[in-house]
């Protein structure tokens, strides 16, 4: 068994919420480059522009690209060699209390959905864990904005409606959201599972990295098509009109119930932030 | 195009959808709880902790700001939350909003019958629209936090005229322009 002390937890998390916030990472960034150079419309191009050059802006002065710094969304993966003897949610949670205080990242979170009353720092988290073989302990976070979050759905359709059903979907959700989940948004959607689990394959298909195809064939076809149709809708970066309204389209699949066909649809802006350590 | 506040009704119909403007003067900041505020004030009849009269509401929640900085991040947030509250205050002599994503017909038809208009900011662009504000004066619902009434100064902020008074709508228009019917 290997011991991980809660200090390194509460640390770890610490760091990974502030530099998701301020740095978008190379792989966003060229995402983005590429986006900007195939925009047709010339205010889709500026607005681009100005993304790029925010996110720059942002890495350069350590200021976060983008003022709704989210509610945090935490995967982690505990090897089964791995021993902890304290609360694990605790030490994270403290680790994101820290990062939104020292990091002077928003405090978005309230206590009580009717109330509102907000935190004042950021937590809770929201918490996926995972037991896995081995002697590490991986953390993954992404905090999330609400304003994509807010144009995001789970539906169950019925196994009639199918592939077409599940495209039909993803299409009409992001034709009615237009300009309001901040395009270009990489697309996440779960299709099988139940209910739940629909939502979090949706999730984890947005960690995903950019440039990747699922392995799946019609998986793979239904990210292809997604994309191309999703970019031919002309609402563009910001909704102001354009061609790139999704830099990407992520797929993922779990097995279902006879009389199911569980869709999750999870949108994320051009804020893509996240931010992982192995322990 | 350059304009500066408060806005007048000759700026007003100067604008079209489309134009890029850079912002001058004094702006306001109000979003979900704060705008649920002011219009149970108007509907009470009590006075607004501001005088809304030719002014621009930006619907934004700035980040804290760093030592040294005058604010934090703050590109907008999404309009449409607002939408419910916006054509009254536009009937009480509002007359800007800036946020991000469209708005509803109430709120465009507000537009077009008492000369208004709505911005569109870049969201997620918050640290280079930071730049353009000079400085910051918390004056109401302090308890709100990052929700809070502040009032700005701002030098040439960025954004886009989506719904102007004759019933343009960048948000339509422009991107049926770039739709690919299939």
């Amino acid at each position: 068994m290997r011991y991980i002390k809660r200090d390194v937890i509460v640390e770890t998390v610490e760091r990974l919420c502030i530099e998701a916030s301020y740095n978008i990472g190379d792989e966003m960034m060229k995402a983005l480059q590429s986006s900007k150079v195939k925009e047709k419309s010339s205010v889709g191009k500026e607005v681009l522009t100005q993304i790029i050059e925010n996110d720059l802006i942002a890495q350069h002065d350590s200021v976060p690209m983008c003022q709704d710094t989210g509610i945090v969304v935490v995967f982690i993966e505990i090897g089964n060699q791995v021993s902890i003897d304290f609360d694990l949610y605790d030490a994270i949670n403290e680790g994101v209390k820290n990062g939104y205080e020292n990091g002077y990242l928003r405090k978005s979170v309230v206590k009580h959905p009717f109330n509102r009353v907000n935190t004042n720092d950021n937590t809770p988290a929201i918490i996926h864990t995972k037991i896995v073989k081995g002697n590490q302990l991986k953390i993954l976070v992404a905090p999330k904005g609400g304003g994509s979050e807010n144009m995001s759905l789970v539906k169950m359709l019925t196994p009639a409606e199918g592939y077409d059903g599940v495209k039909k979907l993803v299409i009409d959700t992001i034709t009615n959201a237009k300009g309001k989940p901040c395009p270009p948004i990489i697309v996440g959607v779960g299709v099988g599972g139940n209910l739940e689990k629909a939502a979090l394959i949706a999730k984890e298909a947005l960690m995903r990295p950019i440039n990747d195809s699922s392995d799946d064939e019609l998986a793979k076809k239904l990210e292809d098509e997604l994309l191309e149709e999703i970019n031919q809708s002309g609402i563009g970066p910001m909704g102001f009109g354009g061609t790139q309204t999704a830099l990407a389209v992520k797929v993922n699949l779990y097995p279902c119930h006879i009389a199911s066909l569980p869709v999750a649809i999870n949108i994320q802006c051009h804020a893509a932030r996240h931010k992982k350590a192995i322990i | 195009m350059k304009i500066t506040t408060p806005l007048t009704n000759k700026v007003i119909e100067s604008l079209h959808a489309g134009d890029k403007v850079l912002i001058t003067g004094t702006i306001y900041t109000a979003r979900d709880a704060a705008h649920l505020r002011l219009v149970n004030l108007i509907k009470e009849n009590k006075p607004l902790p501001f005088d809304i009269k030719n002014q621009i509401i930006y619907y934004v929640g700035p980040t804290p700001a760093k030592p040294g900085h005058v604010i934090g991040s703050c590109g907008p947030t999404t309009s449409y939350r607002m939408d419910p509250y916006t054509p009254i205050l536009i009937k009480h002599g509002l007359k800007g909003m800036i946020g991000k994503g469209d708005r509803n017909d109430e709120v465009k038809k507000a537009i077009k019958e008492h000369k208004a208009v709505y911005f569109g900011a870049i969201g997620g662009a918050a640290a280079l629209i930071a730049k353009s504000i000079k400085k910051v004066e918390l004056i109401a619902y302090e308890d709100l936090g990052a929700e809070a009434i502040r009032k700005l100064e701002v030098i040439d902020f960025p954004a886009v005229v989506v719904n102007d008074i004759y019933g343009n709508d960048l948000m339509i228009d422009n991107i049926k322009k770039f739709k690919v019917e299939v």
